[in-house]
């Protein structure tokens, strides 16, 4: 049964997308430097649009599908492991801070692979950063289209397939002709739809439960833990929520899509509101959504699928065509979540692998006559057959997209932490310390992820980022210090820079 | 170890350590007060629960109040730590602002 009244609210938000898009388009084509449009929107978010895009990007179908299912069935317990999440915005700007923006700007970064390059100057990293990437990027979207999917789903009442294709349509086309500047913007307005959408779904949940008190009495009386920081069965043990600091709060510094925006701002002040608007943002989301999960379940008792919770919520508490205008709220951040990811592995692919390897002669700032066009051209179908290959791979979805998604999670934060932050901050920090902890990083994860899944109570996450910090520092001490010329870079006035020499 | 010298640090990479280490340390902040307010109350029996607007006390005091309270922080730390500088190729640079 398709449910009209929700199909056409929703039909106007994904054309609003699409027109942005191709406004975006429209800049791209009068831009000079096609790479930097492309693939960071030339360096030039404001405050807003960054707190906005960062804040998408952290809030994900695992927040907004998965985690809500997830509080569901765990209760107040996993709301309070969701608002671990609150310092994201001021620790991963903070941290990697102007420093990061600074040099960014120096070698003209447009993926955190040319950051790495540039503190390394080893073609490794760069191989083993942009393998890991599209790998786990890919793994993390298939995750995503699934849950943007079955919530199409759940309350257009269309298939799932058909969810899949429209859903996945949109996503792919917009991000294809409008870049990094779609990204951003449509991140924007899709973060302005999950604050509108989290506030009625929240309000229309304690009305329909008839208040607080009584929602609390009712999920106590279906089971006392539902309203304890531990959970049913002591599920949240404080070993495993504790280490879920490190998963989704310190760790979240080295997830590629987040670095790459602490580099995309237009300037310091623009990052200053986007700590003080993200901040606030973020929390509030994260607060409103896992509370509408956990105390739903005082509404709805009754689910198998703990996923199915939001849409079953907003249908059940939303008269049908407000329905079809707050359900674009967890579709859009499923979206943002999924372009951001498209537009750089499409960057990683073109620019990190093909530019630096494959074509080392494209000259990127003075194209040959019909270079540019190669280039154009090259982009644009790199971001739609990825955007295809995730699309073929979430036919045939999995239940609980939570941990799916946290396993790629995992995997990029073992990848990329150390080498980032380390190289920012640690004069020493070399090539061959580099390669090892990717190597030890990504490995160990998933080994552990998959043969043993919890350390000491612990998330995997968390040893796994101990041994990799240990083999870095140890492979790093073992073996020369880095060139002078990447120090005065990196900590110094950056002037005698040799462009060229290096880069590839 | 051996220390490695650099000649002509930037002075904007001073101010940024300095904003790192703050960011870092209001993180551990609030850190503390999520866990302490948490699990103090948190921990009893559910049937010795007392409750703020509806909510368990644990609830409302490490997620909502904590969530609130670290957000006006974040802000007062960017109004009062955080300095409006140059994020040009150079600090000796002509091009300022």
């Amino acid at each position: 049964m398709i449910n009209y009244e929700i199909v056409i609210p929703l039909f106007f938000y994904l054309l609003l997308v699409y027109l942005m898009a191709i406004y975006a388009n429209k800049i791209l084509s009068k831009s000079g430097n096609f790479l930097e449009e492309y693939f960071i929107g030339s360096r030039d978010m404001g405050g807003f649009i960054l707190a906005m895009t960062l804040v998408a990007t952290y809030t994900s179908a695992s927040s907004f599908v998965g985690g809500p299912g997830v509080a569901y069935k765990m209760g107040l317990g996993w709301v309070l492991l969701a608002m671990i999440q609150v310092p994201a915005a001021w620790l991963s700007l903070g941290i990697l801070g102007k420093k990061y923006a600074i040099i960014a700007r120096r070698v003209r970064a447009v993926t955190i692979n040319d950051i790495l390059l540039a503190r390394y100057r080893n073609k490794w990293v760069v191989i083993l950063g942009s393998l890991s990437l599209v790998l786990f990027f890919i793994a993390a979207m298939v995750a995503q289209f699934v849950g943007g999917a079955r919530l199409f789903e759940g309350i257009t009442g269309l298939s799932y397939n058909t969810g899949l294709i429209i859903f996945a349509a949109t996503v792919i086309v917009y991000t294809t002709i409008g870049g990094f500047r779609a990204v951003a913007l449509t991140d924007a307005v899709q973060g302005v739809v999950m604050m509108i959408g989290t506030t009625a779904l929240l309000a229309g949940v304690v009305v329909a439960g008839g208040g607080i008190p009584a929602i609390m009495a009712k999920l106590a009386a279906i089971d006392p833990a539902l309203i304890t920081p531990a959970g049913p069965d002591h599920f949240l043990s404080k070993p495993f929520i504790l280490s879920f600091w490190v998963l989704v709060c310190f760790g979240i510094i080295g997830i590629p899509h987040t670095a790459v925006r602490c580099f995309g701002y237009k300037d310091s002040r623009a990052m200053h509101r986007a700590i003080v608007i993200g901040t606030f943002i973020l929390g509030f989301l994260m607060l409103g959504m896992h509370l509408c999960g956990a105390m739903g379940r005082a509404i709805i008792p009754e689910l198998a699928v703990g996923d199915m919770i939001m849409p079953a919520l907003t249908l059940k508490v939303l008269p049908p065509f407000f329905a079809g205008i707050f359900l674009a709220g967890p579709l859009a951040a499923i979206m943002s979540t999924i372009d951001s990811q498209l537009i750089l592995a499409s960057a990683t692919i073109v620019k990190d692998i093909y530019l630096n390897y494959i074509r080392p002669e494209t000259d990127t700032q003075r194209p040959a006559p019909g270079g540019e066009n190669l280039l154009h051209r090259l982009s644009f179908y790199t971001t739609t057959i990825i955007g295809l290959i995730v699309f073929a791979a979430a036919f045939n979805p999995p239940d609980l997209i939570v941990w799916l998604n946290l396993f790629a999670f995992g995997g990029l934060q073992a990848a990329f932490l150390w080498p980032l932050v380390l190289g920012l901050y640690w004069k020493r920090a070399n090539a061959a310390g580099a390669i090892a902890a990717m190597v030890t990083g990504v490995a160990s994860y998933m080994i552990l992820a998959v043969f043993v899944k919890r350390v000491a109570g612990m998330h995997v996450i968390v040893p796994t980022l101990v041994i990799t910090l240990g083999v870095f520092i140890l492979v790093s001490l073992l073996t020369p210090k880095p060139d002078s010329s990447v120090i005065t870079l990196f900590w110094g006035d950056g002037q005698v820079r040799d462009h060229g020499q290096w880069q590839r | 170890m051996e220390k490695i010298e650099t000649e002509g640090t930037d002075k904007r990479f001073i101010q940024a350590n300095k904003e790192a280490l703050w960011a870092t340390a209001l993180a551990l902040c609030y850190f503390a007060w999520w866990y302490l307010s948490a699990y103090i109350p948190g921990e009893v029996p559910v049937e010795e629960y007392t409750y703020i607007f509806g909510f368990p006390t644990w609830f409302f005091l490490s997620c909502m109040v904590g969530f609130v309270l670290f957000s006006i922080l974040a802000a007062l730390m960017v109004a009062t730590v955080f300095k409006d500088i140059s994020l040009a190729d150079s600090d000796k640079g002509a091009g300022k602002p």
